[in-house]
């Protein structure tokens, strides 16, 4: 077709003559030129819909107003956004979209940080010339850890979105038409009955309150104000860069202190940190990985390789349900989080002299599909629920805020010793590839006895927010007990958003994929990205919480899993050895 | 009862393929530029020119899509045209695939229709058995087919993009445009599409000449509908006064007439010795006439009905808007009545449902509403 | 997870259209009009034949006013209830079919046979009241007329 280079087109925004290079939206120009568009269907992750319109805007010479966000430019486009026509339609647009959302804002999860309230806020919003529906029209579902009310869904399809082009999941859909539409599933089945992975992006790239994750805070509240109750508590890797943001604070500042702090204030009995069993996940699952190389290349038996990880339990879920025939590549590794339960109520309730019986284990997550993975069935040990309750990042920060306290101004604390203290490799499990490096540091010492070649044990081609990222590792001069992998190439492949893991995936049962181990989290950017994150969500936020992991591991003292000496002393009065009976019963698991 | 004067005219099945395809590909469009034949949808966009941008592209997968949709209430122009005169707009649509450079064609028939299904396959297999279609047409090494594909009951999807994500079995939902069909079209690849009549026209066009078609271009193709004695398709001079009109189609003791549509204008019987295009070209292509013993407000109210069930929901403006007015002429046919701050609201909102609304369904639905309201305030609030 | 016993049918069905997501509507018409309405069964075999997820089909599905989704009778009578029709008298109509069928529109007869709904214009309005049985169209209705039809019908 026309092959002529756009060598940059005339657009005037708002009297401003501006450069654009020819492919841009509208939208995407104003927004490069500082130019602000309110938008609401519209989100930076997602594929264009233009449904909304409330990012219309005025462009001469046309009767129309057009969606900013779905209209490319074209050479001498005259645009206005805020004419008296553009505020009168939005206006408008604002007013039908409340008039149709059935709640109250005072009692709703997303209260103070709902984009519709954003921008009835915006619009000044005086008084909704409609009725506003008098009842409810849709039960709420609450089957799933992920809450749906359709009655205040006001149809932006970026539920829809996410789940089908990111997580390759499409567990919800657009029903209907007209008056009629509404998001759903398969017979309108509750999201336990089809495919969904509880992944909560769906709830990350909600505007409103219509998505939100069950809540566990009256269950901890409940378990903290029982004296006769020992409250123990773990903490995910990312809690601690992204849970300021809660507090109004930008992405990317670290309070691990502070959360803490919050934490004692708040009243737990111990704090502990999931990073702790991120690091015995590593040894773990460095042994297991060791296991399976030597039995397939020194002792030649028929081994399911790639070997994958384990610890995102929505991508269990997703393996579960799209790619049976390969369970038996999962490492059999427990998630940290299911690790650090079954030690609590094990190793540590010994320790500290207590009974099981009086302990509730809790864990703040950034992930919903952990709610249900502490309630499987297979997740438990001798009658006693390894986690009892998760809490994901937001509900934690509500909970602070209840306990009156001002995060950002309390003075820093630490973890409590005999589960507290973790090493950098367990840190970068927050991040998309830290499950990898963190492996390879131990797996290649174990092997070689020598650090891995990077520089400063960083293993970049691990890091980075592409899709799918490779990795290779050639083993020089093992020790003598490793000798058969001596040049050995050891190919890794790191995936996030499930829809590349399915590539993948794709890729084994074709034959055509090349890997002795797969890292797959199932949330963009890794857990930092975790459905039960802060809200709102875009790569941006998410790459800052990943190098404010990355730069919080440099300080750290100790960078390799395998050198954590609290995991030293685990091993020596309790485990025993890695992949070891204790460790067999407690911390590895079984797929259905 | 008048028929289409292009169409009752002695006509050979094969003649205008002949001559087409003995042109060059640029003559043909030329031709149906020069031609001034315009879509006759709402858009009323140029053929010609539709045309050319997907012969400009290259590669020869690309598909002629005959949008036998029809589901504007009143409209049955294309069922008449169907049943009647189907030789004619395979003609017409082998001549556009000849001038894009397609071998493909779709007709895309409304669920509705599907019971003339069987009664069309059969014309099509005789055209095939005389090699006026299929592989090499009459011996001018040009290969067409036509498929039919149905839709399965939505009206939106009479709307180009709608109609495309419906054959692409989806959704019948509006895509953002650009890019347009002629670009992007069925499974991305270009395509045109153009209605029953418009396909009609072509062997015309290519047969008599741009000169013949360019006297008939001040009339149109109506379907006449409502109180009165002959309701049927006219082509109907656009000069024609109205109450000349009625008389041709046996109306009587007529209170209004709806022109153009459930969007369209209406005329009371105050200016009914005016033309029928005194108040503009009329968008759509029906005509229904309305006694004295007619309530308006209940008229309106099967309007918004329809709106309210056939729109596609995609976007809030048409979604919410519909109901809105809906709502507001179901509680004025209960005898309630509406504060005129909230008439006057709902005006607002339906001047901003024409300007914001993602497709032509919802940029139209809510003119029934306000022409009814300005030409029949008084009945509209205060009763018949 | 093949744990579905796919009916026959339906694999013949999609056999024939073909797997690809164009020929998803011709599908789930042909199985509407040989089954008489989609389940929950029948959508989760198509979405396993076309590799597709369940809740997509189901989707399409929804949007269609002439893919029944939910239990429908043998024959589905749709009467024309947009403006013309409305002006020639379709309230007539519709209450002398109530009335014989003994079920109000949107509803199924006990016996499985008919279900009465109200459908937008199908394109008959020069000759209304109109209305579609299945697939089979009968216009210029009066009450009688429409009654002997639905005589006729239940003799089948």
């Amino acid at each position: 077709m026309e092959t002529e280079a756009k060598t940059g087109l005339k657009i005037i925004i708002n009297d401003r003559e501006l450069k654009a290079n020819g492919d841009e939206t509208i939208l995407e120009l104003a927004k490069n030129n500082n130019i602000y568009i309110p938008t609401l269907c519209h989100h930076s992750d997602l594929c264009l819909k233009g449904v909304c319109r409330i990012c219309l805007v005025e462009i001469e010479g046309q009767n129309i107003l057009h969606a900013a966000c779905s209209t490319p430019v074209a050479e001498n486009m005259i645009i206005c956004t805020n004419t008296e026509k553009v505020r009168k339609a939005r206006k408008m647009v604002i007013e039908l979209l409340l008039a149709n959302h059935y709640g109250d804002c005072l009692t709703c999860k997303r209260n103070l940080n709902c984009e519709l309230q954003k921008l009835a806020a915006e619009y000044n919003i005086e008084e909704i010339r409609f009725k506003k529906p008098k009842e409810k029209r849709y039960k709420i579902e609450t089957v799933t850890p992920i809450v749906r009310d359709n009655d205040k869904c006001i149809l932006c399809r970026r539920c829809i979105r996410v789940c089908e082009k990111i997580q390759g999941v499409e567990a919800i859909k657009p029903l209907y038409r007209g008056k009629e539409s509404s998001i759903g599933c398969l017979y309108n089945l509750d999201l336990g009955e089809i495919t969904c992975v509880m992944c909560g992006q769906c709830i990350n790239h909600c505007p409103t309150g219509a998505l939100t994750e069950k809540d566990a805070t009256k269950d901890a509240w409940k378990a903290l104000d029982n004296p006769a109750k020992h409250v123990i508590v773990q903490t995910a890797p990312s809690i601690r860069v992204a849970l300021a943001e809660e507090f109004n604070i930008p992405p990317g500042i670290a309070v691990t202190g502070k959360m803490i702090a919050a934490l004692r204030e708040i009243g737990f009995n111990a704090i502990f940190d999931t990073d702790f069993t991120a690091d015995l996940l590593i040894v773990e699952e460095s042994f297991e990985f060791l296991t399976k190389l030597k039995k397939s290349y020194y002792d030649n038996e028929n081994i399911s390789l790639p070997m994958f990880t384990s610890c995102c339990p929505s991508w269990i879920n997703f393996i579960e349900h799209y790619y049976p025939d390969l369970l038996s590549h999962l490492s059999t590794c427990k998630s940290p989080q299911q690790m650090f339960g079954a030690l609590a109520k094990t190793y540590y309730a010994n320790k500290a002299g207590i009974s099981p019986e009086d302990m509730v284990s809790i864990s703040i997550m950034p992930c919903t599909a952990k709610k249900f993975e502490a309630n499987r069935a297979e997740m438990s040990h001798n009658g006693y629920k390894n986690v009892d309750y998760v809490l994901t990042t937001r509900e934690f920060a509500r909970m602070i805020k209840q306990s009156g306290l001002n995060l950002m101004e309390l003075q820093d604390s630490e973890y409590d010793q005999s589960m507290g203290i973790s090493t950098g490799a367990g840190l970068i499990f927050g991040a998309t590839g830290g499950v990898t490096e963190g492996i390879l540091r131990t797996v290649y010492e174990l092997v070689t006895g020598n650090d891995v070649p990077f520089n400063e044990l960083d293993i970049t081609p691990a890091r980075g927010m592409e899709g799918i990222r490779e990795i290779s590792i050639k083993i020089n001069n093992p020790l003598e007990n490793w000798k058969f992998l001596d040049d050995f190439e050891i190919k890794i492949a790191v995936a996030h958003g499930l829809a590349n893991a399915r590539n993948l995936m794709d890729k084994i049962r074709d034959g055509t994929a090349n890997y002795h181990f797969i890292e797959i989290m199932a949330c963009p950017g890794g857990c930092i990205g975790g459905g039960g994150q802060p809200i709102p969500t875009n790569e941006s936020i998410r790459k800052s919480r990943a190098n404010t992991i990355y730069s919080e591991e440099k300080i750290v003292q100790i960078r390799k899993s395998h050198e954590n000496p609290a995991l030293k002393r685990l091993y020596e009065e309790f485990l025993e050895n890695p992949l070891g009976e204790t460790s067999k019963k407690l911390l590895h698991t079984f797929y259905t | 009862m008048e028929r289409k004067r292009i169409l009752s005219r002695d006509y050979k099945i094969g003649n205008a393929i002949t001559e087409a395809l003995s042109c060059n590909r640029t003559n043909i469009i030329e031709q149906i530029k020069d031609s001034g034949l315009k879509g006759k949808c709402r858009t009323d966009f140029s053929t010609g020119i539709k045309w050319e941008l997907a012969a400009n592209l290259p590669g020869n997968n690309k598909y002629v899509i005959c949008n036998a949709d029809e589901g504007e209430p009143g409209t049955f122009k294309s069922r008449i045209l169907l049943q009647n005169h189907i030789e004619t707009l395979i003609e017409g649509m082998i001549i556009a695939g000849y001038a894009i450079n397609s071998n493909n064609g779709i007709i895309y028939l409304r669920a509705e229709y599907r019971w003339m299904l069987k009664d069309l396959i059969k014309k099509v297999d005789k055209l095939r058995e005389k090699d006026f279609l299929g592989k090499n047409i009459l011996g001018k090494n040009f290969d067409f087919d036509i498929e039919f594909r149905l839709n399965a009951g939505a009206y939106i999807c009479g709307e180009e993009t709608s109609l495309i994500e419906s054959l692409e079995g989806k959704r019948g939902e509006p895509r953002n445009k650009p890019p347009y069909p002629t670009e992007k079209g069925y499974l991305d690849c270009p395509t045109i599409i153009n209605n029953v009549e418009t396909f009609c026209y072509v062997p015309y066009i290519i047969n008599e000449g741009i000169e013949e078609f360019k006297k008939t271009s001040n009339t149109k193709l109506f379907s006449v509908s409502g109180d009165c004695e002959r309701a049927d398709i006219y082509e109907i001079d656009l000069n024609t006064k109205i109450i000349d009109l009625l008389g041709l189609i046996g109306a009587k003791d007529t209170k209004s007439v709806l022109i153009g549509g459930t969007s369209g204008i209406v005329i009371s019987e105050k200016d009914f010795d005016k033309p029928i295009n005194y108040k503009g070209l009329p968008a759509g292509s029906s005509i229904i006439v309305f006694n004295n013993s007619r309530n308006m407000r209940k008229i309106l109210k099967n309007f918004m009905e329809f709106f309210v069930e056939e729109s596609c929901g995609h976007c809030t403006p048409c979604r919410e808007g519909n109901i809105k007015l809906l709502e507001a002429i179901e509680k004025i046919n209960k005898g309630d009545s509406i504060p005129d701050k909230y008439i006057q609201t709902l005006l607002e909102l339906a001047e901003i449902m024409k300007m914001s609304s993602k497709c032509s369904l919802g940029r139209s639905s809510a003119n029934s509403f306000i022409n009814f309201y300005k030409i029949e305030y008084r009945d509209y609030i205060y009763g018949n | 997870m093949r744990t579905l016993q796919i009916d026959k049918v339906i694999q013949e069905i999609i056999q024939y259209y073909g797997k690809s997501r164009e020929h998803l509507l011709p599908i789930l018409q042909e199985i509407v009009s040989q089954k008489g309405y989609l389940t929950e069964e029948i959508i989760r075999s198509i979405a396993e034949e076309m590799n597709m997820s369940p809740n997509e089909i189901y989707s399409v599905a929804t949007f269609y006013s002439f893919i029944n989704i939910k239990p429908a009778g043998k024959y589905v009578i749709r009467i024309c209830k947009t403006i013309s029709c409305d002006l020639a008298g379709k309230d007539e109509i519709i209450k002398a079919l109530e009335k014989e069928l003994r079920i109000k529109i949107g509803s199924t007869t006990d016996d499985r046979k008919f279900t009465l709904e109200t459908t937008n214009c199908i394109g008959m309005c020069d000759q209304g009241p109109a209305m579609l049985i299945n697939d089979a169209l009968y216009s210029g209705l009066d009450l009688k007329k429409a009654v002997k039809i639905i005589r006729e019908y239940k003799n089948k």
